[in-house]
């Protein structure tokens, strides 16, 4: 239930139920064969699994080192949230649910939750901070067509830790007919292993496919962390591989020092909120900060407990890129590869392409590609002009 | 600690320090018989628009050390019991061994932590056994009885939520709050307050008939002061009044 001393189950009494509720349904559910099954149909079929893991050649010859991509960019719906909104709102229907909520922050998981409501017959109400309605307009529209509710959240600092108070405010009320589907490894227990076990399908994938393509296992692997499911999902099943270095990137905004950032592991401290205890930007009354990123999908002020708990350990590292950094390397992949990189994810080639210059030409780099950047032409148009 | 108890709740430091002991002490004199007193957060995932509104102005300006300086100066003047209410992350920030002696030295008598249900609330209890401090654990309609039994055995009295949602008035009481009301009473030994949705002599009246050993009023009076401001006190009177007739 915890991992170490983080993670836990720090919601209202009312919310206890309806957790263990989820939490029997899956432990019923994630071992059954006729429900792996048709997660394995629908992840193949419709979502567009197994996601190559492409040598990036001219950036490696750029570089210094051997960069792969694993190209979550190519899923239905443009990044990796796919993965895991097919299994909850599988697992929402074995449990009778007829509706399904969740937060958004770019709107990448809202668009995959309204995918898998409309795929599998569920209706879906997706909460937006204000802020990031405004900034990720192209995506609330897509949430439309797919016949989802979209409500922008005016409360807090109108971001996506303000969707998330305002989704389990609606669980409270409507749990016994609505699962809260979250988008990241984070939340109440079982909340964060439910959404790592369906991420891990990135990291078993790339697993297979690297060692095809060298022969070995990576040097490392790098992502991005916001909550941190996409990091969680590669980075699972290389754990007990103890060669393999895990690097989750933060958001370090316009600079840790100026505090306008959201890298919480890097320089937050223990905190309870949103029903987990983990890492948070707070400040010493225990007030949660406004944060930054120039991606609205890695602005939150917290991070899932299983990375707090591999920071302790020291299993994993923990890094930040600024908002510059991150946009350097969004030109670079688009120009030298092609491939134009969410903002979240440039935030990762950002660091690999830091960390291969002190590398051998043979050293390997696995890069989790998580998303794919059409999202962000607005902000990135405004920020070159 | 309550008995046919009418329960009003402030938010801390709202719109100041002085103000908030002056609501507190008026509400008392005009009848309520424990006073509830919030600590504003920033993301207080329980609570409905008005009490949102409320943390949002009291946040401002504010540190923890206010919430014991209003217990300080309620305590002065009144010896009605003091609840403080919280989320529980100010709480873990300042340490809570350093929460609980800085409160309970400050006058309050009991702590109720709104996002922490008795399984994580290990460190709390021991810590309010050692100082002196009660605990008030929240109780729903949906709580299992075996969970009730927990509850009730760590509860100076159980804070029961009328309903599924969060705080705020509404013009019914639910009735999941009469059911999961007698169903509570059946179970537990220690007194029940009735919570969430209550903001009128009426329901108050209801509640209390049904067996409820106190009710709590928060949004009504919360609404009136996000009208009002500091020019709330007679309201904040007036109010206290009508309810406390649904008692009596």
């Amino acid at each position: 239930m915890k991992f170490g001393e983080f993670g836990g189950r720090y919601v209202p009494e009312v919310l206890i139920p309806p957790l263990e509720e989820l939490e029997r349904a899956y432990e019923e559910l994630k071992d059954d064969d006729r429900f792996k099954e048709e997660l394995d149909y629908y992840l193949k079929n419709y979502a567009g699994r197994p996601t190559p893991l492409y040598f990036a050649r001219n950036l490696s010859r750029e570089v210094g080192a051997k960069i792969y991509l694993k190209r979550e960019d190519l899923l239905h719906g443009g990044a990796h949230k796919i993965n895991n909104t097919i299994g909850q709102a599988l697992l929402a229907k074995f449990m009778g649910k007829t509706r399904i909520i969740a937060e958004t922050g770019a709107g990448q998981h809202g668009v995959a939750t309204a995918m898998a409501a409309a795929l599998l017959g569920l209706e879906a109400e997706i909460y937006m901070g204000a802020e990031d309605y405004e900034r990720q307009k192209m995506n609330v529209f897509r949430m439309r067509l797919l016949g989802a509710r979209v409500t922008a959240v005016e409360s807090g600092s109108m971001t996506l830790k303000d969707a998330i108070n305002e989704a389990l405010r609606d669980w409270v009320e409507s749990f016994e007919y609505t699962h809260y589907l979250i988008g990241s490894v984070v939340g109440p227990h079982p909340f964060p292993t439910i959404v790592r076990d369906f991420q891990s399908v990135i990291g078993v994938e790339a697993k297979k496919q690297i060692i095809g393509a060298e022969g070995r296992l990576p040097d490392v692997i790098v992502a991005c962390v916001g909550g941190g499911s996409n990091a969680m999902g590669i980075f699972y099943p290389f754990l007990r591989d103890e060669d393999v270095r895990l690097i989750g990137v933060e958001a370090a905004g316009k600079g840790i020092e100026t505090g306008k950032h959201s890298a919480s592991l890097t320089a937050g401290s223990k905190g309870v909120l949103h029903g987990m205890l983990s890492y948070f930007l707070h400040n010493e009354n225990g007030m949660m900060l406004d944060t930054h990123s120039i991606s609205a999908g890695l602005d939150y002020p917290g991070v899932g407990p299983e990375h707090a708990y591999l920071k302790e350990v020291e299993r994993c590292e923990y890094v930040a890129v600024k908002d510059d950094e991150a946009l350097d390397a969004f030109m670079t992949l688009s120009k030298l590869e092609g491939i134009i990189p969410a903002l979240e994810s440039a935030h990762a080639v950002a660091y690999a392409i830091k960390m291969a210059e002190e590398m051998d030409r043979d050293d390997v780099i696995v890069v989790n590609l998580s998303g794919r950047g059409d999202k962000d032409m607005g902000i990135v148009m405004e920020r070159i002009a | 600690m309550i008995d046919r108890s009418l329960i009003v709740f402030f938010t801390a430091s709202y719109p100041s320090v002085e103000k908030t002991v002056e609501f507190m002490l008026t509400s008392a004199e005009a009848g309520a018989d424990v006073i509830e007193l919030g600590v504003p957060f920033s993301d207080p995932v329980a609570d409905g628009k008005t009490i949102q509104e409320s943390y949002v102005r009291a946040l401002r300006n504010f540190r923890v050390e206010q919430v014991f300086e209003i217990a300080r100066g309620f305590r002065k003047e009144c010896e009605k019991p003091l609840v403080i209410m919280s989320y529980y992350n100010p709480i873990y920030r300042r340490g809570v061994k350093g929460f609980v002696e800085k409160a309970y030295e400050s006058g309050a008598d009991a702590l109720l932590v709104v996002d922490l249900p008795y399984d994580e609330a290990e460190e709390l209890v021991e810590t309010c056994n050692d100082v002196g401090m009660k605990n008030v654990f929240l109780a729903a309609p949906n709580t299992s009885e075996e969970r009730l039994r927990a509850i009730d055995e760590l509860s100076a009295f159980i804070y029961l939520v009328s309903t599924y949602g969060v705080t705020g008035e509404r013009r019914e009481i639910s009735p999941l709050a009469f059911e999961a009301l007698k169903r509570v009473k059946n179970v537990c030994k220690k007194p029940v307050a009735v919570g969430f949705g209550v903001s009128r002599a009426d329901h108050v009246r209801q509640l209390i008939e049904a067996g409820a050993d106190g009710v709590v009023v928060g949004s009504a009076f919360i609404r009136i002061i996000n009208e009002k401001g500091g020019n709330a006190v007679e309201d904040i009177r007036e109010l206290t009044l009508n309810l406390k007739s649904g008692v009596s």
